[in-house]
């Protein structure tokens, strides 16, 4: 439609661009982490993703052994808008080998 | 040439204006989350609510009276979004337009 529509990569936010209509991995504040298909994104990293999975990690410690306890609780919900003041990271999806 | 500037900054803002009247669930960053008919929103995406209800109403009777409500858009960590709301390839297609910081 728009002439204007560049494909070129000068800037970072040109690299998120590049991830539309793909699964990304979004590390937020608060120890939690996105991964879901991302729709729209701005320049504050506003996104709207779908199909989201959402894990937080908490960490307790034991108050004798002072072991760490890593625990993560999940949710998914089917289409979000996430405000761009909470995240720290977007990339494709980590794969694990 | 003045198209190119016309929709910038403003993504979000036009998706939510066009949002207006379904139901969402607003979750802020502390943890509460209010579900209810989305009445309007702003610039700042600052939102107001109608017919709240909060999510966990054990958790937090303090607000069972509310029904009306308005939210700073700073305190918002997630708007849970109806899938079937707005046509997704509109979205692509600002997106892809959108966001070069100048």
């Amino acid at each position: 439609m728009s002439v204007e529509e560049d494909a070129t990569v000068r800037e970072p936010l040109d690299l998120i661009r590049l991830s539309i209509e793909e699964r990304i991995y979004v590390k937020l504040r608060s120890d939690r982490e996105l991964r879901g298909k991302l729709h729209a994104y701005d320049q504050h990293l506003n996104m709207i993703l779908g199909d989201v999975e959402e894990v937080i990690t908490t960490v307790e410690i034991d108050d004798e052994t002072y072991e760490e306890i890593v625990r993560t609780s999940k949710r998914k919900v089917p289409f979000l808008f996430v405000r761009g003041d909470g995240v720290i990271l977007v990339s494709p999806p980590l794969r694990t080998t | 040439m003045v198209l190119r500037g016309f929709r910038r900054f403003r993504l979000f803002f036009s998706y939510f204006k066009d949002l207006v009247g379904q139901e969402v669930t607003v979750e802020l960053k502390n943890d509460l989350a209010i579900t209810g008919t989305l009445h309007s929103v702003d610039q700042y995406l600052n939102i107001k609510l109608e017919n709240t209800r909060v999510v966990d109403q054990d958790k937090y009777p303090h607000m069972l009276s509310v029904r009306n409500c308005f939210i700073r858009g700073s305190v918002v960590r997630y708007v849970q979004l109806p899938p079937d709301g707005v046509d997704v390839d509109l979205l692509h297609d600002a997106a892809r337009r959108e966001a070069r910081g100048g």
